[in-house]
């Protein structure tokens, strides 16, 4: 897989990772889309489902976002992964829905949890949280119990007291 | 054409607001449908009115306490949840599990599609109008919710498979119990078919309904029964098998015609699939063994050493005050839930507490394709077509 890439165009991968029996290519944001062209239209490789996509922040790491795009290929029995790092404070990436129609949802969401912005995006739109919402809570440096005080907390307390 | 005058000038379509509270979309999903009479134009679901961050609040627990979080997401298939849930801690730390204990949980995941699938039986079928089907289906599940309640004590949000193997081991009268459930199950099969397959009503309401080809099935990312009713055999147990999938023999059915009926007779050819592989785990579960895997420090020892052994008394109290620290890396494990691929990506930072756990729910990325379903059907269709996904919104929104 690696391989058939590289011989494709050198410098396409920037490194791979091999854990536990999963193979992840690390790839340069600008070359992401062509790659995914690639995955699912080559005879080869033919990795025609995007099973999943989603993001990891390793806030206060530099480049803190990592995003991850998880590859099937229903013919071929096989699995790769897919993942383009991100600088915190550049974070603009190209979209998949032309490749996968079915990244809209999950480019969405992770827009919406993390604020990646997918450039090309036909419907970039907060998805699980409110419009108004202010923050994107998956990330590292937004707290557990959210910014937010709760009405119902503060009325529970005077009324017990 | 007739229009309406309206404030906006003249229309001939309205939008009609379909949820959040609307018994059929299973839970509180809205849909917004733009209809030209009774013909859909337009479909744009709105979801999010269940999200509860557990995502999240996996990033704030200890590996193993976050297993009680995973029973919430999918409230049908709790064992699944736990079941992916544990398989991608267990491949991060490079753990094996002990075969009794594998055949356990794919006994106890089978029993769960089953009952998941009546679930959806009887729902779908009382959206459409036949009432007796669901009271027929709850019966049988609260069968398969008094068996977990035997193994577990719970009905539902069992946490019954761990870290390293299962919780408890499987109490007295387990075998008679199932083996009950197991004989008289095929009967009751027969029973809903005979009330719906060859039924003109329902075939009236699902036959040609909701129809998406295999190619925008896969392009959607579909999976489960809806992709295998569009004839692709994608199904994780065969194609990328886990916990001793391998060594049962079952078939993956399939259909071409890519309506609600297929999908409808996919889910009733599957429970009975899944009885031929619950029969076959009870012939593999041997009465003795162990259930958990021998891993100090990570799986709590058992009861009756920690009153004798200091060691294990030490372990146990690490275990629950700090949790453990699996190495960095990333894993993603994929199982077949009854509702598609149920997906468990872990990202860990060495620390005792997950870097990121996310869920790649089969019900959320399915449900995108519900635009693609119900346009140019009738209202009344969205219905069938909501019911035939199979959703459940608190996985939906996790």
């Amino acid at each position: 897989m690696a391989e058939h890439l590289r011989a494709w165009n050198p410098n396409c991968i920037e490194e791979v990772i091999e854990f536990r029996g999963e193979t992840t290519l690390v790839l340069s944001r600008k070359i992401l889309r062509a790659v995914a062209e690639r995955c699912r239209d080559h005879a080869e490789l033919k990795f025609d489902l995007l099973t999943d996509a989603t993001c990891v922040d390793r806030f206060p790491h530099e480049p803190r976002f990592e995003l991850n795009y998880h590859l099937v290929s229903i013919s071929r029995r096989d699995k790769i992964r897919l993942k383009v790092r991100l600088s915190g404070t550049d974070t603009v990436v190209d979209t998949l829905v032309p490749v996968w129609p079915g990244a809209n949802w999950l480019e969405r969401e992770i827009f919406d949890l993390f604020g990646i912005r997918f450039e090309g995006h036909p419907d970039l739109r907060r998805i699980l949280l409110p419009e108004d919402w202010e923050g994107y809570p998956l990330r590292r440096d937004y707290p557990v119990e959210g910014y937010r005080d709760v009405p119902m907390v503060t009325g529970f307390r005077k009324s017990s007291v | 054409m007739t229009t309406v005058e309206t404030a906006t000038g003249a229309t001939k379509t309205m939008v009609l607001n379909m949820g959040p509270q609307h018994p059929s979309t299973h839970g509180v999903l809205r849909v917004l449908l733009e209809l030209d009479g009774e013909t859909v134009i337009r479909a744009v679901p709105d979801l999010g009115y269940l999200h509860t961050g557990i995502e999240k609040s996996c990033e704030d627990k200890t590996y193993s306490q976050a297993i009680t979080l995973t029973d919430r997401m999918d409230y049908l298939n709790p064992l699944g949840n736990n079941l992916v849930y544990c398989l991608a801690v267990e491949k991060l730390l490079g753990l094996e599990i002990p075969k009794r204990a594998q055949y356990i949980r794919v006994l106890l995941v089978e029993l769960q599609r089953i009952s998941s699938h009546l679930v959806w039986l009887g729902t779908h079928a009382i959206d459409l109008g036949a009432m007796s089907v669901f009271l027929y289906c709850f019966r049988e599940r609260e069968e398969i919710l008094k068996i977990f309640e035997m193994f577990s004590g719970q009905r539902m949000m069992t946490s019954y498979i761990r870290i390293g193997g299962i919780a408890l081991e499987p109490p007295a009268g387990w075998r008679a119990a199932v083996d009950r459930f197991l004989k008289m199950m095929p009967s009751r099969i027969d029973e809903y078919e005979s009330l719906l397959t060859g039924n003109r009503i329902w075939m009236g309401r699902t036959k040609g309904v909701g129809y998406i080809s295999a190619e925008d099935a896969v392009a959607l990312s579909m999976t489960g029964p809806t992709l295998r009713a569009a004839g692709i055999a994608y199904d994780n147990r065969k194609m990328f098998p886990y916990s001793s999938y391998e060594e049962f023999e079952f078939d993956v059915p399939t259909r071409t015609d890519s309506d609600c009926f297929a999908r409808y007779m996919i889910r009733v050819a599957e429970m009975r699939q899944s009885l031929n592989i619950a029969r076959q785990a009870m012939a593999k579960i041997t009465h003795e063994g162990p259930i958990r895997t021998d891993a100090p420090g990570i799986v709590p020892p058992a009861r009756e050493k920690m009153k004798t052994e200091m060691e294990a008394l030490i372990y146990h109290f690490k275990i629950f005050t700090e949790g453990f620290s699996p190495p960095p890396g990333e894993v993603f494990v994929t199982v077949e839930s009854p509702r598609g691929e149920l997906g468990c990506f872990i990202a860990s930072d060495g620390s005792p507490k997950p870097l990121r756990a996310h869920f790649r729910s089969p019900s959320y990325i399915n449900l995108q394709a519900l635009p693609k379903l119900v346009t140019g059907q009738l209202i009344s269709d969205v219905v069938a077509c909501i019911g035939t996904i199979d959703i459940v919104l608190g996985e939906v929104d996790r």
